[in-house]
């Protein structure tokens, strides 16, 4: 069986192929496109997947598109009818584009297809499996479980928001859906949006604000108070009913109905380039953890009505590896599988699995530690590629045809305080960086995470970075048993390389609890003494295992701070070009391009930095 | 015409009758805008439509 399985039109767009249900490749658009969530068609991504697999789209038993788009027009019509005449304006807005375009999907997706090549239309078996069921079917089929309870979770597909499933064999039974608009997803980018950052893309800076709240508050006890009283139901199954006159997103232009927000909370709207304040980060705490105690909810819930001992998690909350952290750690399931690619781009895989196990009924075959292969499904650069675009810009590179040897010079750079642009092997599927795009450094250096956030990612001070560790000597740093490959779990530090407090940390300033030295690891310590881990095998990713390997000979420590390779508002390098233009554009010391080693001094001059900044637009 | 058909059968199966004149209306409107060339902006800020 071989199935192209696409996402686009929302966010997120992306392409992923399977060759008898193993993954040959998945890509996101954005990356080939520079344009960051790109919504378009993913012509680029279904070329580049075609060419690895070898295939063309005559060759292929299925084109998979990752939703219902009637469905999806069905709930739009019904809104619209019962919030009438509440609306108009958005609806006016948003019927044009379904009568010209999106109920015409299955001949836009056609033209798509023939602008990449001529294929016969009529045999073309176009399918749709449901949003939600191609999140399911991204978390259970790639996990390494026979039988596990699904749980999905994102803004809305067509009428789910959330979901509850069971997976067994190459069998997934949908159990329970919760319907729009009541949304956790939803519930969260609500907050976001009232926060100032942007819808879709700045939840991710919203948990990472929350760790800045004062728990002990009694501002912060009023929110959560206030949130789960005049906001929100949360009902015993994790599902929770939204008081609709507090918000605008199901008919309207914006998310909150920002005077009656400003009444509850007592602020208002903050503004994207006004200051963080500590109410601000109160609010941020309060909503991440009614987020949580819903998340929680749901999976108690699966537990009981799956009985299953394992939990596989997708859907764009399921990036939240702060709840999800918090999920592991109660041991509500004994294990739990989360897709790298939880947001929207896992749709184009979730949908190819989808139809390859279900519509096609093959049967599944588990791979460990499982089917993702670390997530490294995208492109990946060959030597004399490489060579001829060093030659082609005048670049100075080192060759390096010895391994170790090269390791050795780059440990030694980390240990000496570089930060380094690390592209190796094929580009990571999803939005973290693991080693293939990213940029690194010591974890050790008490600059380290100032230095990175405002020299070379441009982004503001209080966002936290993720390490990358030996999977093997995670436990001696992380209260954390297991792996977490995909960096989506949040974990304490571990009491030993903690620094005693001082009194009254909690009500410290958001910049004095960022300056603190927390740790003996500075700069992967949240102000909360939690780090995102990436832990690192060596059958994923021998290289970067490799260089960690040569770090902990040096430093005594086999970890790096581990950041993706961009800057702000830039979608992760894809290409040599690419990673030098953002090496060449930032304070970054060291490039490293498979066995070249770039050295900033010895750059020919560079003068494209002022339209780069201007050509990525801040998110 | 194919979208149409599609369409139908779709409302058939999820028996949603009452939506056939609301989708009959809206189509006439669209065929108005395809036939006066208006083109649609993308609106707003997130996935709902």
């Amino acid at each position: 069986m071989k199935i192209l399985g696409i996402s686009a039109f929302y966010h997120d767009s992306s392409a992923a192929i399977l060759v008898d249900g193993q993954i040959v490749a998945a890509v996101q658009e954005e990356r080939f496109t520079r344009k960051k969530h790109d919504d378009a068609f993913p012509s680029h991504s279904v070329q580049y997947c075609l060419k690895e697999a070898g295939l063309s789209i005559d060759e292929l038993d299925a084109v998979v598109f990752y939703d219902k788009p009637f469905l999806k027009f069905e709930r739009l019509l019904e809104t619209y009818y019962a919030f009438a005449p509440k609306g108009l304006r958005s609806f006016i807005q948003a019927m044009p584009i379904w009568l010209n375009e999106k109920l015409f999907i299955k001949k836009r997706i056609k033209d798509e297809l023939r602008d990449i090549e001529e294929f016969d239309a009529k045999k073309l078996n176009l399918l749709f499996p449901e949003h939600h069921l191609s999140h399911a079917a991204s978390a259970f089929y790639p996990s390494p479980f026979e039988e596990a309870a699904i749980i999905t979770i994102d803004g809305v597909g067509e009428w789910a928001t959330a979901s509850i499933c069971k997976g067994k064999g190459h069998q997934i039974e949908v159990i329970k859906e919760m319907h729009f608009p009541h949304s956790v997803g939803l519930l969260y980018s609500a907050f976001t949006y009232f926060l100032g950052f942007r819808v879709n893309s700045g939840e991710y800076k919203l948990m990472g604000l929350a760790p800045y709240g004062n728990p002990n508050a009694e501002q912060t006890l009023h929110f959560i108070a206030t949130i789960k009283k005049e906001l929100i139901e949360i009902y015993e199954d994790g599902s929770i009913w939204i008081d609709q006159q507090y918000f605008d997103y199901a008919t309207g232009l914006k998310m909150t109905h920002n005077s009656k927000w400003n009444n509850l909370f007592g602020i208002p709207k903050r503004n994207p380039d006004d200051d963080l304040l500590q109410v601000h980060c109160n609010l941020a705490f309060a909503i991440q953890k009614v987020t949580e105690e819903i998340v929680m909810k749901m999976a108690i819930h699966a537990k009981e009505i799956t009985g299953a001992k394992h939990l596989c998690l997708s859907g764009g909350v399921a990036l939240n590896c702060v709840a999800n952290g918090k999920l592991l750690q109660e041991k509500i399931f004994d294990d739990i599988f989360i897709q790298p690619a939880s947001g929207d781009a896992g749709g184009s895989l979730g949908a190819a699995l989808a139809a390859h196990h279900l519509f096609f009924e093959q049967a599944r075959k588990i791979n460990l530690p499982d089917l993702m292969q670390g997530s490294y499904l995208g492109c990946q650069f060959y030597p004399n590629e490489i060579s001829s675009f060093i030659k082609k810009q005048k670049a100075i590179a080192h060759f390096h045809e010895n391994e170790n040897e090269l390791l050795e010079k780059i440990a030694e750079y980390i240990k000496n305080g570089k930060i380094i642009g690390w592209f190796q092997g094929r580009m990571e599927y999803g939005p973290r960086a693991l080693g293939a795009r990213s940029i690194i450094g010591d974890p050790s250096n008490e600059e380290m995470q100032k230095r990175m956030n405002l020299k070379i990612k441009y982004r503001e001070s209080f966002r936290p970075f993720a390490p990358s560790v030996l999977e093997e000597d995670a436990h001696l740093y992380f209260n954390m048993e297991g792996k977490s490959p995909y960096m989506l779990l949040v974990s304490d530090i571990t009491e030993n390389i903690k620094e005693d407090l001082p009194n009254g940390y909690h009500d410290f300033d958001m910049r004095e609890k960022l300056y603190y030295k927390r740790s003996s690891l500075p700069a992967i310590t949240h102000v909360d003494f939690s780090a995102r881990v990436q832990t690192v095998s060596k059958d994923t990713h021998p290289r970067y295992w490799k260089l960690l390997h040569a770090l902990k000979a040096k430093t005594g420590v086999g970890m790096v701070i581990n950041t993706s390779f961009n800057v702000r508002g830039e979608p992760i390098v894809c290409t040599p070009k690419d990673a030098y233009a953002c090496f060449m554009n930032t304070e970054m010391d060291i490039l490293v391009i498979e066995d070249y080693i770039f050295l900033k001094e010895e750059q020919p001059e560079w003068d494209n930095r002022k339209k780069w900044q201007q050509e990525f637009k801040l998110d | 015409m194919d979208v149409i058909k599609d369409l139908f059968k779709f409302l058939m199966e999820r028996k949603k009758f009452w939506l056939v004149p609301v989708i009959i209306v809206l189509l006439l409107l669209g065929l108005l805008l395809v036939l006066g060339g208006g083109s649609a902006a993308s609106p707003f800020i997130y996935t709902l439509f």
